[in-house]
């Protein structure tokens, strides 16, 4: 008899013993949370995920597709949990053609892979993502990770040109192109990005891609007050210099950082509220940059301002572009917030950090574009910090929803996030996504339960 | 039509804005395009809920429902080719908030695209999207058809500077997706609605990003001898890793018919000029700006002018952003194609649109942005003899049938609409068509709103009346 538990025989029939994994270490390695899959796919082609989607839809099984796997803690765990789809076997880079500045490329491929190869011909594509090293290029656009690069660069929205990918009723499917402006048809792909595979499986990925940098510079200043740092955001932000990102963070948040990565650091933590710049371009455009934030640091009588070596440049970068990556380790009780769309406010910061409850601790890290970085820890497995801990995570999250901003859990340890949901409530388009999942995956193979409002 | 749905749609707007006599409704058959479709009645709506009521009596009398703003669209998509009713949004033309601390302006789908600049250039901000209709066209039709821009290069289209809609869906329901500042929770509403062409949903209010002005622009005209010289040039500078914020070829042709027009300053001797613009911090902008001098000198430009001035850059910009209006001088009527291509192939691209054009017997002008591949040829014709609107029709197709063979697209900023509905197969299978149907569907699932754009009809895949089969502009056939 056909039953669920005995499927991975039947996919085996259909794919052969090497495209279909059932030992025990490859299904822990799928696991999400306390759930793992019964079988693992491993496809070469796209019409070999098409093939296995078909399979799923018939069989009923409730899908993950996944890369390296860096990411399977985002979200909420799966509802359901039959079959993973392994996508790094597609790893082809399709098309590139540096004089366009234009690449089609594989989503198993990783991004260091990728990186290399855009390297030789001094190009980058520009998402300085956590979880980087492993991360291939399809779990980077599925799963919406922030880019340090953002304020210069924009999100994948603005240089993802089109997509190929495996719809819920098995059939493989693209929109956009590989032209740097394109309106024909719909723009499906931007509904791709951040949508934690729960719409389809995505074999490739089509890029506008971009010159390397001639030079990179970092600045540094740390301030005697919130306030003073806040202001000097704020100077710099309007001051129209090109920066490509621009972050503070609080005393709590540089002593993690501190921990990490001591011999880079440039300055003791303190009690400072810190500034981070980077920046891109030649050496006039990187003096002038470093001269006017020099200057503007001054004026919000900064305690000092520092441009370390280009080896401590590189380090700071990849620590702050991995925030996501090692700030959920620092602690082993820690509720990692991710606020997005807040114009957060030196008031909105104090209200937070001053906000902390014996026991309770808060590292804040402000990035570019409206988002914000939360984490609230405790040390100890005390039952009472821990309630504490949830009591103050529910409350964040209140606030944030107040000032009409997007709240997402990004770790939360497995007692947390049993009773708190990964997302805020959803608004009154959450109908309209219903039915544009309905339309991509009309059985709803793909990630049951992972996404908004249970999708 | 049902003439008790006029009765009900004055009732509901007042009789001054509802329009039913045919002289009236002849006015609104047409849009930039070569395009025509009558609508049954023309209503002016004034709030959302307007819209929504319209919306809701149309589904009452069964009647199709399209939106336009100014009627500048070049694919006919704000042209009612199944008959109904047309909602203007003329009337819905109100900035409502200006939020200049986080860069954003909240406006109404009939604000004209300029007058977002114009209202908040005093802070150094602007809007960034900038289609050569801009002085006329609406910020609602800029969202349905993504529109563009000789600024795209650098800025990105319409969806790259749209963060929140409010939308009536095709049942009258009102409803909002993004967020002021972006980043909203779930999938990306907002990134799917906007160009998509007025098929999904009606856009009665806009949140868009303002963009602060560059410290220092500098604006260079690159004349050359040859197209060739001029298309490699961009193709060099595009290798080179170099994102001008604008980056414009105009053939000498194109030149003598602008000049004779606007007095820009182009050479009329030149067989193809670039408009070059760079911007940024002063170190950046200059740079730039002598890197790209140097590639066009290095391509044989016969001279490199830079703007002295704002006087003679706005001069240079009104040139380039009049060429069509020029043109008017040439021939009663002209089509504006557009296609894109990989920058690469610039050169062999313009080659083929020479001899295409050759071998039909028209003349093409090209004034494109060329930056981003994205072509503008321009075909020449009398309307009124129908054989030569036949052949300048066949000459478009097959030159977009050329860019889509070189790896481009269909259309870079002007959208499909009921001008390039038969030929979207060239790129999409029918899963592709299925999936987009679905979508589709599940917004407009009885193609009320803005029926005929966008799918092939001729793959059963729009089920809608057609009253007008395709006949040139002002014909009498």
């Amino acid at each position: 008899m056909n039953t669920v538990a005995n499927f991975p025989a039947r996919l085996e029939a259909l794919l052969g013993a090497e495209g279909v994994r059932i030992s025990e270490t490859e299904l822990q390695g799928a696991a999400i949370g306390r759930q793992q899959p019964l079988a693992v796919a491993k496809p070469r082609t796209a019409p070999e995920v098409a093939e296995i989607v078909r399979f799923a839809a018939a069989e009923k099984l409730a899908v993950i597709c996944c890369g390296s796997r860096s990411k399977l803690e985002l979200g909420m765990p799966p509802s359901r949990y039959d079959l993973a789809i392994d996508l790094t076997r597609l790893r082809e880079i399709v098309h590139y053609d540096p004089a366009d500045l234009t690449l089609s490329v594989d989503a198993g491929l990783t991004l260091s892979e990728l990186s290399t190869v855009l390297a030789e011909e001094n190009q980058c594509l520009p998402l300085a993502v956590p979880f980087a090293g492993p991360a291939t290029v399809g779990g980077t656009i599925a799963s919406g990770v922030d880019s340090a690069l953002r304020l210069q660069y924009g999100t994948a929205r603005d240089f993802l040109i089109g997509a190929e990918f495996v719809d819920g009723t098995g059939r493989v499917c693209k929109s956009g192109g590989c032209v740097v402006k394109n309106v024909t048809g719909y723009d499906l792909h931007k509904l791709l990005i951040g949508s934690l595979g729960t719409l389809a499986a995505i074999t490739r990925l089509n890029f506008r891609t971009f010159p390397l940098p001639e030079l990179r510079g970092v600045f540094f200043a740390t301030f005697p007050s919130l306030e003073a740092a806040f202001q000097f955001r704020s100077s710099a932000e309007r001051s129209g210099l090109p920066l490509a990102n621009l972050e503070l963070f609080n005393p709590e948040f540089a002593q993690l950082l501190a921990a990490r990565a001591r011999d880079a650091l440039p300055f003791r933590p303190g009690n400072h509220w810190t500034a981070y710049a980077a920046f891109e371009g030649n050496q006039p455009v990187l003096g002038r940059i470093q001269r006017d934030l020099e200057t503007s640091a001054a004026d919000c009588h900064a305690d000092r301002c520092e441009i370390p070596d280009e080896k401590a440049c590189a380090q700071w970068g990849r620590e702050l572009r991995d925030t996501a990556d090692w700030l959920p380790k620092a602690a082993p009780n820690l509720a990692l917030l991710r606020i997005a769309g807040l114009s957060l406010t030196s008031a909105d910061a104090a209200a937070v950090v001053n906000g902390s409850q014996a026991g309770l601790r808060h590292a804040l890290l402000a990035r570019p574009c409206n988002v914000t970085y939360l984490a609230v820890f405790c040390e100890s497995e005390a039952r009472a910090d821990r309630i504490a801990l949830e009591s103050r995570v529910s409350e964040c999250m209140s606030l944030a929803h107040a000032k009409k901003a997007s709240v997402t859990l990004l770790h939360a340890p497995a007692w947390l996030k049993d009773d708190l949901s990964v997302w805020g409530p959803t608004g009154a388009d959450f109908p309209l996504m219903q039915r544009v999942k309905h339309a991509f995956d009309p059985q709803a193979i793909f990630a049951p339960g992972r996404f908004a409002g249970g999708i | 039509m049902d003439p008790a749905l006029t009765r009900e749609l004055k009732i509901l707007l007042g009789p001054p804005s509802v329009l039913s006599d045919e002289l009236d409704l002849m006015l609104y058959e047409f849009d930039g395009s070569v395009e025509k479709g009558r609508p049954d009645v023309v209503v002016f709506p004034h709030t959302t809920e307007h819209v929504s009521r319209i919306v809701k009596l149309a589904n009452k009398y069964q009647v199709p429902v399209v939106g336009r703003g100014a009627g500048t669209g070049l694919s006919g998509g704000a042209l009612a080719r199944g008959g109904g009713v047309m909602v203007v949004f003329a009337r819905m033309n109100r900035i409502l908030q200006l939020d200049l601390e986080n860069r954003r302006a909240v406006v109404q789908p009939g604000v004209v695209n300029l007058d977002i600049t114009r209202a908040v250039e005093h802070a150094g901000l602007y809007f960034a999207p900038d289609p050569s209709s801009q002085k006329s066209s609406t910020i609602g039709g800029n969202v349905a058809e993504n529109a563009g821009g000789p600024h795209t290069l650098a800025s990105g289209l319409t969806t790259n500077h749209v963060t929140a809609l409010e939308l009536v869906l095709p049942d009258g329901e009102i409803i909002r997706v993004g967020s002021h500042l972006g980043d909203a929770c779930g999938y990306d509403l907002c990134g799917l609605l906007v160009g998509s062409e007025g098929t999904l949903a009606l856009a009665t209010e806009i949140t868009v990003k303002l963009s602060r002005k560059a410290e220092l622009v500098k604006t260079l005209l690159a004349v050359f001898d040859t197209v060739l010289d001029a298309s490699r040039t961009v193709a060099e500078i595009t290798a080179r890793g170099i994102t001008p914020a604008a980056c414009e070829m105009l053939d000498g042709w194109t030149l003598g018919v602008i000049e004779d027009y606007i007095h820009a300053g182009f050479p009329r001797d030149s067989a193809a000029v670039l408009l070059l613009e760079v911007e940024g911090i002063r170190e950046a902008a200059e740079t730039q700006a002598s890197a790209v001098a140097r590639i066009c000198l290095a391509n044989h430009a016969r001279e490199v002018r830079t703007a002295r001035d704002d006087r003679e850059r706005d001069l240079l910009w009104k040139g380039r952003k009049n060429a069509f209006g020029a043109m008017g001088r040439l021939a009663p009527s002209n089509y504006v194609l557009d296609g894109v291509i990989p920058r690469s192939k610039l050169p062999e691209a313009l080659e083929k649109i020479r001899e295409i054009g050759a071998k039909a017997g028209f003349r093409i002008g090209n004034i494109f942005h060329a930056g981003d591949g994205n072509l503008h040829p321009i075909v020449l014709f009398d309307p009124r003899d129908a054989q030569q609107f036949k052949n300048a029709i066949a000459v478009a197709e097959e030159i977009i049938r050329m860019c889509v063979s070189l790896g481009g697209t269909l259309t870079g900023e002007h959208g499909v609409g009921m001008e390039k509905n038969e030929l979207m197969p060239l790129l999409f299978t029918d899963a592709d068509f299925d999936l987009m149907r679905r979508i589709h569907d599940t917004f407009n699932p009885d193609s009320s709103l803005n029926p005929g754009k966008i799918f092939p009809i001729s793959k059963g895949c729009g089920e809608i009346r057609i009253r007008k089969s395709r006949q040139p502009v002002g014909s009498q056939a």
